[in-house]
């Protein structure tokens, strides 16, 4: 017997008809009278002076409206390149990667902008590209920027550095004695591992219209993982101010942190500003892999300490993100906070960077960093059990951190259910049998807390309807709305939600880190109750009793103890829009970076592997997670399975295949998604240990089941063939290499 | 890259003669559209630029999906895959033709594609081409000046070219009925489990003689390593001139990974493709003798 | 007959069960011509190279990608996008088992996974899981995993 009305129920998502029907409206579906086509021209080269632009002949193409380079560009002249990360990156004087946007051109048809693409002067002068991190780290490296100055933090000296290089963030962090932890260990292995550059793989392209009035007024249409940061995203790159600005709400179609850049929407203000029209451009597929923002690739080295007993006495785990040719967030700062979340390791140092090549700027991928370094710890746990024979979930269980302990950069760990989904697993793998093929792993993921307001609006018929202003990326709409039926005791059909544009909607941050239920649903919350405290007030001042006295339940108040006198929601909200001195009743909730609630996932994979062509095949999947409070159980797994899929392709598939800098690998027969086919049903676990600061205990839950997977897979793999890969992607051809070297040193020894 | 498809004339002919007259007209600057699933792509990256493009999917004889002993299996140029896969005398006397075909591309892919299309585009990865190397098919090309036949042996000439001519037009594959106590079977890898290229191919077709079930005829071919779909006939020896059973299996294999002339790209390397024909030939050998019930 | 040279051809062809005649280039896809002169924005481009299977539509009952399908090529031809399988305000089977099933995330993959599962059926009527995830393997889903869209799909197998 459910202690709740609706909170736990996997009720349909609201957003689902619509999306069945194909009745719902995506950034591509926008059309706009006199709306014109973009285009971008892009740089072959990944490192290339432009020695000339001429657009002459494009602009004078009959249909064509308007060419932008970056000289029109606000503060153009004045402005580091540097400035405006997440906007998109018009070359100057040189292109510093391949895909790069030189010109963009608007024109009345598609066809036309890219005829006149076509009649873009360009003359180039090929630099020798860097390609490779540990090139691009060396202090005399050739310069990518005159002005990237490191930044620093952790410890050692923190701030900016003086002199500029090719790295953006060197984060360090430490605690207790490395040499110390060392000698104490009975075991030391080190490894490196290396992950490879994935793309979020959303389906829909990127696109973007956006409309400029005669009063300069800007309305923007696109996809995006927060209004409010597009809105500002936009008001940076064109030095508008914000009220100037305003972002409408779209459905988008798959996002997972690469939609929080507006790669096209500033371009298409700039050029509506100029052509008096409406602007639409969208990327092929082409550009949306080798032009819009992957997740980086990482060199991972970790190395570790045990006791016999499987006690690990210290850890220095450091990591290099190849970010490519913009530094728009530091991925190091993720891997700082969340590489080494689960363990209580007394002696520790995690040293991160962030550094620049002349490949395609790296953006965010669900949970961004803790993949790879899970990927690392967690294969090199399971060599230390291995070769310690301890089965590798009690190691996990044994080194498992609680609420007290401390985070690498000092922080406490709230009440976590780290202790529980692990023996939950155990558990569910016990009642399943041994298995030789099987491998776990676990992963962290801190979770963001972000900054969100809700407003709860009681109309005259004592329905209700919520506002926020938030992108729904991971089925938030219909979680909140559970929420407010819950909160106010009301049948879910009452409830309405209304996703507001930048303009009118409650101010809401971006929708990642999986911050969204837990931040927005605390919003929420404070919203319901505020509007039930107005409520019980005017029920009072009606029923012509003390608010002390008033009960309120499922649409009814009543004085306590006398059943008789009562009145429903829907005559006392009616009676709030007549009542002289009063007004209507709005609840309003808002919360500011709410104490963050660290979640942990837990994956067991069984693998098949063909040792004569090193084809994978799956078995099972179980992926056990702590959700705090699952508001909507269906959603939950939904958000675990495709995490899993999305990890699947990571770790056997995807990849970027460059030639001399150039992704050549750019359609998606190339660029390998898993398909139906090609993963295998995933079993969920939900384990619910609540968070003590999220509403009704909740946790975020889209990022966490991302992180284990890579190396949960190569576990399995080991268990099913004895060979240990430390790179990625483990496509067929790699297993079957190792597996050949494998072949051919035991029949040496 | 993708873009938009440039301007072209298009034309429907409704017969043989029709499509004929156009193509001896514009030459190489038509292109030949049946299910479109290659050349929409190409006009769409601008590989091809056809100034017409002449869909032949209204011409009768292109649409003939018919079987008899004598004649054998006719496959008009135009016939979907999916119809062909539906075909009763495919799956009863033509299962390595079914086992190609069902492998290719994806449901929506085999609605439009064509035994045509993916022999006249000519990629050394088609799918189709080993198992109509081992069948012994033959491909039917008219022109304005009558036509003729030709063994698929001979149709492919490097990727992306055939001997077809410009002013020619395939309108069948043909291949004749198999031999009694025939079976083949056709193995491809890749990455995907569907929706992939054949990283290597590998298609066998033995017959044997009853009731001794002695070794009568076998044929190997291989897709995706060499410049066009070939066949293995110095494997097709080993076997021929051993004592057919496991050993000469092996020997098959290792001669077909030999013989096989791969070459490294994106989607493996040149090792590792000559690795999987071996595997693949021993596969699929031991396969078609299992569906034969021959035991080695 | 839609023959042309480049310029604008009359095409007479059947969307949704209803007759439409279009004056169009012949070198336009057809997912082009849905969306951008029907006003049909339900199928989606997610590729333009048949490799995702968002454009999906059945063309005579046949699932295809529509982006590899020239405009020329359906005359005459019988069209079924996702906003026509809804009979008279009603669901189809498929389209309530993906909303019971929670099959449904971010949407984009929806209609063409629809499309191809709902002929698939027709074809298949007693499908196992493994033929289910083969039909539908030229539709490429990013958000679910394709679990509970291969529930939805046998749910409704099963009915």
């Amino acid at each position: 017997m459910s202690e709740y009305a609706v909170i736990g129920k996997s009720v349909p998502r609201i957003d689902a008809l619509k999306k069945v029907t194909g009745e719902a409206i995506y950034s591509g579906d926008i059309t706009l009278p006199h709306m014109l086509h973009g285009k971008a021209l892009r740089s072959p080269y990944p490192h290339a002076v432009i020695k000339r632009l001429d657009v002459t002949r494009a602009r004078a193409l009959d249909g064509v409206k308007a060419v932008i380079t970056a000289a029109d560009v606000p503060g153009f002249k004045v402005k580091s390149e540097l400035s405006c990360p997440e906007a998109p990156h018009l070359a100057r004087d040189k292109a510093v990667y391949a895909g790069q946007p030189i010109a963009v051109v608007a024109a009345t048809s598609l066809r036309i902008a890219e005829e006149a693409i076509g009649l873009i002067d360009v003359e180039y002068e090929e630099l020798p590209p860097l390609l490779d991190t540990a090139e691009a780290m060396k202090p005399d490296a050739p310069l990518i920027y005159p002005d990237l100055f490191t930044n620093r933090f952790g410890r050692g000296p923190t701030g900016k550095d003086n002199t500029p290089g090719n790295i953006a963030w060197h984060v360090i962090f430490e605690r207790g004695n490395l040499e110390t932890g060392f000698k104490g260990a009975d075991l030391v292995l080190e490894n490196t591992y290396r992950t490879q550059i994935v793309h979020q793989g959303y389906l829909e392209p990127m696109a973007a219209v956006a409309d400029v009035d005669g009063d300069g007024r800007i309305t923007v249409w696109t996809q995006n993982q927060g209004l409010f940061t597009a809105r500002g995203t936009i008001a940076d790159f064109l030095e508008v101010p914000l009220h100037r600005i305003k972002v409408m709400p779209v459905e988008i179609g798959g996002a997972f942190g690469g939609k929080t850049y507006q790669l096209l929407s500033p371009l298409c203000v700039l050029l509506s500003m100029k052509t008096g029209c409406p602007v639409r451009m969208e990327m092929t597929r082409d550009e949306v892999l080798a032009a819009s923002r992957p997740a980086p690739g990482a060199s991972i080295t970790v190395k570790m300490g045990a006791t016999r007993q499987g006690r690990i006495t210290a850890i220095s785990l450091s990591m290099f993100f190849d970010e490519g040719a913009f530094p728009e967030r530091p991925y190091s700062m993720n891997a700082a906070l969340t590489g080494i979340g689960l363990y209580r390791i007394p002696n520790l140092k995690l040293e991160v960077m962030d550094v620049l090549t002349n490949k395609v700027p790296a953006g965010s991928y669900r949970a961004p960093a803790a993949p790879p370094a899970a990927f690392a710890i967690e294969s090199q746990l399971d060599l230390i059990s291995r070769s310690l024979g301890i089965d590798p979930l009690q190691l996990r269980i044994l080194n498992v951190a609680a609420e007290g302990d401390l985070l690498p950069n000092g922080a406490t760990l709230p009440r976590v259910g780290f202790k529980e989904t692990l023996l939950k697993m155990a558990d569910t793998l016990n009642e399943r049998g041994k298995s030789g093929n099987r491998g776990i792993a676990c992963g962290f993921w801190r979770g963001a807390a972000g900054t969100f307001a809700a407003s709860l609006y009681v109309n005259g018929d004592g329905t209700v309807t919520l506002a926020t202003g938030v992108a729904d990326v991971s089925g938030s709409r219909t979680g909140m709305v559970q929420l407010v039926a819950e909160e106010m005791g009301l049948p879910i059909e009452t409830v309405a939600i209304a996703t507001g544009d930048s303009d009118t909607a409650p101010y809401a941050d971006m929708s990642t880190g999986s911050r969204t239920a837990y931040s927005l649903g605390t919003a929420v919350v404070e919203a319901c109750r505020d509007a039930k405290a107005q409520l019980i007030g005017r029920a009072a001042k009606i029923l012509e009793k003390d608010e002390g006295e008033i009960e309120y339940s499922r649409g009814v108040f009543r004085v306590r103890g006398n059943p008789d006198k009562s009145i429903t929601l829907a005559k006392v909200a009616r009676s709030s829009l007549f009542s002289p001195g009063e007004g209507p009743v709005i609840g309003r909730g808002s919360v500011g970076m709410p104490p963050f609630a660290p979640m942990i996932a837990v994956h067991a994979a069984e693998v098949d592997v063909d040792k004569e062509t090193g084809k994978i095949k799956f078995l099972s999947f179980v992926a056990a997670q702590d959700v705090g409070k699952a508001i909507n159980p269906a959603i939950v797994e939904g958000q675990i399975q495709g995490a899993v899929a999305q990890g699947i392709g990571w770790a056997l598939m995807e990849d970027y295949i460059f030639d001399k800098g150039v992704m050549q690998n750019t359609s998606l027969l190339d660029y390998r998604m898993p398909t139906a086919a090609d993963v295998p049903p995933v079993e969920t676990v939900l384990v619910e240990v609540g968070s003590p600061s999220g509403p009704y205990g909740i946790r975020a839950v889209g990022e966490p089941p991302m992180v284990p997977v890579l190396a949960a897979v190569a576990n399995a793999i080991h268990s099913a063939t004895g060979v240990r890969i430390k790179e990625l992607p483990m496509t067929p051809e790699v297993i079957l290499k190792a597996l050949k070297a494998q072949e051919a040193s035991s029949s040496k020894g | 890259m993708m873009g938009c498809i440039r301007k072209f004339e298009y034309q429907a002919p409704r017969t043989l003669e029709e499509a004929l007259e156009i193509l001896g007209a514009h030459r190489n600057k038509a292109g030949i559209l049946a299910g479109g699933t290659d050349l929409v792509v190409q006009l769409k990256q601008g590989v091809k630029r056809p100034a017409c493009v002449v869909d032949v999917k209204k011409i009768p004889e292109l649409n003939v999906l018919d079987w008899n002993p004598e004649e054998g299996l006719r496959i008009g140029a135009a016939v979907p895959i999916s119809r062909i896969l539906t075909f009763p005398v495919v799956r009863e006397r033509y299962s390595i033709l079914a086992q190609a075909c069902s492998g290719m591309g994806s449901t929506q892919l085999r609605n439009r594609a064509t035994l045509g299309g993916n022999v006249c585009n000519a990629a050394p990865s088609a799918d189709s081409a080993p198992a109509l190397l081992c069948l012994g098919a033959g491909a039917t090309l008219a022109s304005g000046k009558g036509s003729r036949v030709i063994s698929l042996e001979e149709f492919f000439l490097s990727p992306g070219e055939t001997v077809r001519l410009d002013t020619e037009l395939l309108v069948e594959i043909r291949i004749p009925t198999p031999e009694a106590f025939s079976a083949g079977s056709y193995l491809k890898h890749a990455t995907r489990e569907r929706m992939d290229i054949a990283v290597a191919g590998v298609a066998s077709f033995l017959t044997f003689s009853t009731p001794d079930r002695e070794l009568k005829s076998i044929r190997i071919a291989l897709g995706a390593v060499a410049p066009r779909p070939v066949r293995a006939t110095r494997a097709e020896d080993v076997l021929t001139k051993t004592s057919f059973g496991r050993q000469a299996v092996e020997a098959a294999a290792e001669q077909a990974a030999d013989e096989a002339e791969p070459i490294s790209d994106v989607r493996g390397s040149l090792e590792y493709r000559r690795e999987i024909v071996k595997v693949l030939t021993r596969r699929s050998l031991s396969k078609a003798c299992e569906s034969l019930g021959v035991k080695i | 007959m839609p023959e042309s040279n480049g310029d604008k051809i009359e095409l007479n062809i059947r969307v949704n069960g209803q007759n439409r005649v279009l004056t169009v280039e012949p070198y336009r896809t057809l997912l082009e011509i849905l969306r951008y002169e029907l006003g049909l924005t339900g199928t989606k481009e997610g590729c333009g190279s048949g490799n995702c299977g968002s454009c999906t539509v059945l063309l005579d009952g046949k699932a295809v990608n529509s982006c590899l399908v020239l405009v020329a090529e359906v005359e005459g031809k019988e069209i079924t996008t996702i906003e026509g399988l809804s009979l008279r305000g009603e669901l189809h089977p498929l389209q309530q088992a993906f909303i019971d099933e929670g099959a449904v995330q971010c949407g984009f993959c929806t209609p063409g996974v629809i499309l191809t599962a709902k002929s698939f059926l027709e074809s298949n009527p007693r499908p196992t899981e493994t033929q289910i995830r083969r039909a539908i393997a030229g539709n490429l889903c990013r958000c679910t995993g394709y679990d509970k869209i291969v529930r939805a799909i046998m749910r409704v197998a099963n009915q």
